[in-house]
């Protein structure tokens, strides 16, 4: 036996690295890479929190490259996005982004992304899983055309409350009028990138696309201006924690895509995802709508909220019960942190219905590990209003100059 | 819905399924409006002259799965239905030896090893029919359901079969999934009669004869005729066009409304409603209901349009396995052919060209592969010999199906079609020397021109293949097997629903039946 070539098999094939990953590795502390997409990513840098603080006290770069990215144009691009997606798009302007869900027929979650109308046209979808084979036969009768952009595009997320005086510093001259979720295109010396004043933390962010042969050029002349600024690399664990505070949902941690659940009953509509403001029943058809409908007139079985948790011990994985006594539980927190800047446990949970309105009580087990000695705590937990913290400066136009 | 409508209903496409369900939607007090895109009512069942003074049935050329109940029903013979030719006999023709007649007598005749085999799987293959015939003429229940009616319908074919008794309801559950290859050979020593019973199976399917799931198809003809069909073929009177007139004939009578030369463009849909249609004149017009007749392809993908449905329910539609293998031979003869071995009479029934098992799987083979075989099977009628109206005096037509002619040809149809008719022509004259001489005109239909004609995507004549994986509550597709759609308003009346095709009219009945339960 034996092939002509010893190529290895798939599964030890490196994963692919995206256009920045020179830099990262270099700055990379721990080495700690994790796959995203198909991409190694970095988790962490040398330190969570020194990161954590950088986002909300500095600035922040973010490699967002294994980002699926897919272009969509034709004269039927909008009508098939606002078929794929639960919002209405035809409300989006040019040179403007939108958050967008999109569902199956039976209105349950594919896939969480933004929506950049690049021209009258022309179209791109962001998204953290790749979404190409929905996309294709989601196309169907319509005119337009599809292309997986992904690896066309090097990208980064510059954020934190001094990142516009670092683009300032670099010589993006009128950032500062970039309005939030505009897209505007600038030169970079050579390079010609596009900012979308767009991001994942909650905070004063921007978020830079260009040719992945500008790649390095940009990053060492963000991190340059940066570092009076407090410029770090981020890594994704620490941009859990701000996007957690953010009250953002994660695929695969606040739903599992209903595209691949296999049990019965495990995927997730944008009602029990409190993001009813995302569907818009009067602006004609889209998938799932039928469903979705079926579903409001019934009412939520479940809802995902936010929760305020006694102590400051993060309620990571914990089951939520009716009462102290934990013999009726109600649901599980999805994502979990101990907030820094607003000093208060919070938790994203899926709770059953009744136990889903702002001002109830609800108990939280948490299992806690001190010095390899475990124990249990039932936490009060209260369930609050979202985003956890959702500072001015994220929206103000001028931004400040930190 | 709209009070002030033009219409409570609106049927597309006259085809026999159309104006049965229009017929039964209009004798249940509604307004009904037919739009017939031909200039002639019938779609692939109608009569036309295909050559000078020779007419032909341009699509099914026979009759056999309408339930008597439903012709008598919609009193067919008072508006017109008479017959040519009933209880036709099928002939399977060799060239090896005599012609066998398919039934005891011509068996005991031809191979008598067989003759009791035959009459054994005949009466178990019956006794199978008759359990699963009740599920042809219902709408088909849901699985999962908690509407009592279904969950009644699906205990009642469960408990048909465990009614066969131990050792049947073994064989049934054995033989369903199987071959029909393998079933013949269990059963019988003749070629000749393993394949002409197979070729029943295959006719008008994307299956051979080792294909598993074509004892299926075999149990499902069966199965209508224990839903009231006839035994055997029957030829209408005029071809079978005269039955869509009929049919046409009963519909208005029963105070529907058809129009031919109306083609749809589109089927409106105002605040997520089947609202009315659109013809491709711009005429506007609108109903409370919508019903189609044409394929689901056509209706979802082509009148409908996809921005009105869920991506996975499109995926689902455009995945329907809906490419059609049979195509449709047209002969003007200047005289009648004479098959060898055949006696006068006989010249009148079905005549087969399915020597053996191993011919049909060759024939088949090729079509996998987008190619026609050398050796086609066929399916011959001369309708002129019953009903002298339909040639000059003295000629006669020829009428086949031939299989396996794929939809989509390697290299394209342009320059195929008359090698392939040449071809077919070589092998029926090998059966009745001196047909290529006396013929005047030929006309050729590949699943590609039905499908222009028939205006059915892929040309197949169940609008949809009929298998295990397209049938009862998941024909066509999951979200539309009851004859409902996804669209309020919009439903599905044709051979892509339960049960299918083959000029039965059961999907029409069963359609109108569901909507006057429905939409009260």
């Amino acid at each position: 036996m034996g092939s002509a070539t010893d190529a290895p098999p798939i599964y030890l094939e490196p994963l692919l690295r995206t256009p920045f990953h020179e830099r990262a590795r270099a700055l990379s502390q721990l080495d700690s890479f994790i796959p995203w997409n198909g991409y190694t990513s970095v988790d962490v840098f040398s330190s969570v929190e020194h990161e954590y603080f950088a986002v909300r006290n500095a600035s922040t770069l973010y490699d967002l490259t294994p980002m699926a990215k897919y272009r969509i144009r034709g004269v039927d691009a909008l009508r098939f996005l606002n078929r794929l997606v639960t919002r209405d798009l035809s409300k989006l302007k040019p040179n403007r982004v939108a958050y967008a869900v999109w569902c199956n027929d039976s209105g349950h979650l594919i896939d969480d992304g933004t929506v950049f109308r690049l021209g009258e046209s022309e179209y791109r979808l962001c998204a953290q899983e790749r979404q190409l084979d929905w996309l294709l036969d989601s196309a169907l009768g319509f005119e337009v055309e599809l292309i997986d952009e992904t690896e066309h595009w090097a990208a980064l997320a510059l954020q934190g409350p001094t990142c516009c005086a670092v683009l300032e510093a670099v010589g993006l001259s009128g950032i500062e009028r970039l309005k939030p979720f505009e897209i505007g295109y600038f030169k970079l010396q050579a390079a010609d990138i596009t900012v979308s004043r767009t991001g994942f933390t909650g905070d004063l962010g921007y978020e830079l696309w260009m040719a992945p042969s500008d790649a390095l050029g940009v990053w060492d002349l963000l991190m340059a201006a940066g570092r009076s600024r407090g410029i770090r690399p981020l890594g994704s664990r620490a941009l859990n924690m701000v996007r957690i505070e953010a009250g953002f949902i994660l695929p695969n941690v606040e739903f599992v895509s209903a595209e691949r659940t296999l049990r019965v009953g495990r995927d997730r509509s944008p009602f029990e995802l409190g993001l009813d403001w995302l569907v818009d029943f009067d602006k004609g058809h889209f998938n799932g709508r039928r469903a979705l409908l079926a579903e409001r007139r019934a009412g939520p079985a479940r809802r995902l909220v936010g929760l305020d948790i006694e102590g400051n011990k993060p309620a990571h994985n914990a089951l939520v019960y009716a009462a102290r006594s934990g013999r009726r539980q109600v649901g599980a927190v999805t994502s979990a942190t101990w907030s820094p800047t607003c000093k208060r446990n919070i938790a994203l949970a899926l709770l059953d219905a009744p136990h889903i309105d702002v001002g109830r009580e609800v108990w939280v087990e948490i299992y806690l590990n001190s010095e390899l000695v475990w124990e249990r705590r039932m936490c009060r937990a209260q369930i609050v209003e979202r985003p956890f913290f959702a500072p001015q400066r994220r929206r103000a136009t001028p931004p400040a100059d930190y | 819905m709209n009070a002030a409508a033009d219409y409570d209903c609106i049927v597309i496409g006259a085809g026999h399924n159309g104006l049965v369900c229009a017929n039964y939607l209009a004798r249940s007090g509604r307004s009904v409006l037919v739009l017939e895109a031909a200039a002639q009512v019938g779609g692939a069942a109608v009569t036309r002259e295909f050559a000078p003074g020779f007419r032909v049935s341009a699509g099914a050329h026979l009759l056999q799965w309408m339930p008597r109940t439903m012709i008598e029903e919609l009193a067919l013979g008072a508006h017109g239905l008479a017959f040519a030719a009933e209880d036709l006999p099928t002939v399977a023709l060799s060239l090896e030896g005599a012609p066998m007649r398919l039934d005891p007598q011509g068996i005991q005749a031809r191979s008598p090893a067989d003759a009791p085999a035959y009459a054994a799987l005949n009466a178990q293959l019956q006794r199978f029919a008759q359990a699963l015939g009740s599920m042809l003429s219902g709408v088909p229940p849901r699985l999962g359901t908690a509407a009592r009616s279904e969950r009644l319908a699906l205990l009642r074919l469960g408990w048909q079969i465990r009614r066969l008794g131990r050792r049947d309801m073994r064989e049934l559950l054995r033989i369903a999934g199987m071959c029909v290859y393998d079933l013949m050979q269990e059963h019988f020593v003749s070629m000749q009669l393993q394949g002409a019973l197979a070729f029943d199976a295959l006719l008008g399917t994307n299956l051979g004869p080792r294909s598993p799931g074509s004892v299926f198809t075999l149990l499902y003809r069966l199965a209508a005729g224990a839903n009231g069909a006839r035994s055997a073929p029957a030829q209408p009177k005029g071809g079978l066009g005269a039955l869509s007139e009929a049919l046409a004939r009963s519909a208005r009578a029963s105070g529907a409304s058809i129009r031919t030369d109306a083609p749809v463009r589109r089927i409106r849909v105002e605040h997520d409603r089947a609202a009315g249609v659109t013809l491709e004149s711009g005429e506007s017009i609108s109903a409370r209901v919508v019903v189609s007749n044409a394929d689901p392809k056509t209706t979802f993908l082509g009148l409908l349009g996809s921005e009105h449905l869920d991506t996975g329910f499109v995926r689902r539609v455009s995945h329907l396995r809906s490419a059609g293998l049979a195509a449709k031979l047209h002969l003007a003869l200047d005289r009648l052919p004479r098959f060898a071995g055949l006696d006068g009479a006989a010249h009148g029934g079905r005549l087969l060209i399915a020597p053996s098992l191993d011919y049909l799987e060759r024939a088949y083979n090729h079509s996998k592969y987008g190619e026609y075989s050398a050796q086609p099977s066929l399916e011959i009628t001369l309708p002129s010999l019953n009903d002298a109206q339909l040639a000059p005096a003295g000629a006669h037509v020829l009428s086949a199906i031939v299989q396996y002619v794929p939809y989509a040809l390697g290299g394209g149809w342009q320059q195929a079609r008359q090698p392939l008719l040449d071809l077919i022509v070589d092998r029926i004259e090998a059966h009745a020397p001196g047909l290529r001489a006396s013929i005047t005109a030929a006309e050729l239909l590949t699943p590609l021109d039905l499908e222009q004609q028939f205006r059915t995507v892929g040309g197949h004549w169940h609008h949809g293949e009929l298998a295990l994986d397209q049938f009862l509550f998941v024909r066509p597709v999951p979200g539309a097997a009851q004859y409902e759609t996804p669209l309020p308003g919009l439903y599905l009346c044709g051979a892509g629903c339960h049960p299918g095709g083959g000029v039965m009219g059961t999907a029409g009945r069963n359609a109108a039946r569901r909507i006057a339960a429905l939409a009260a």
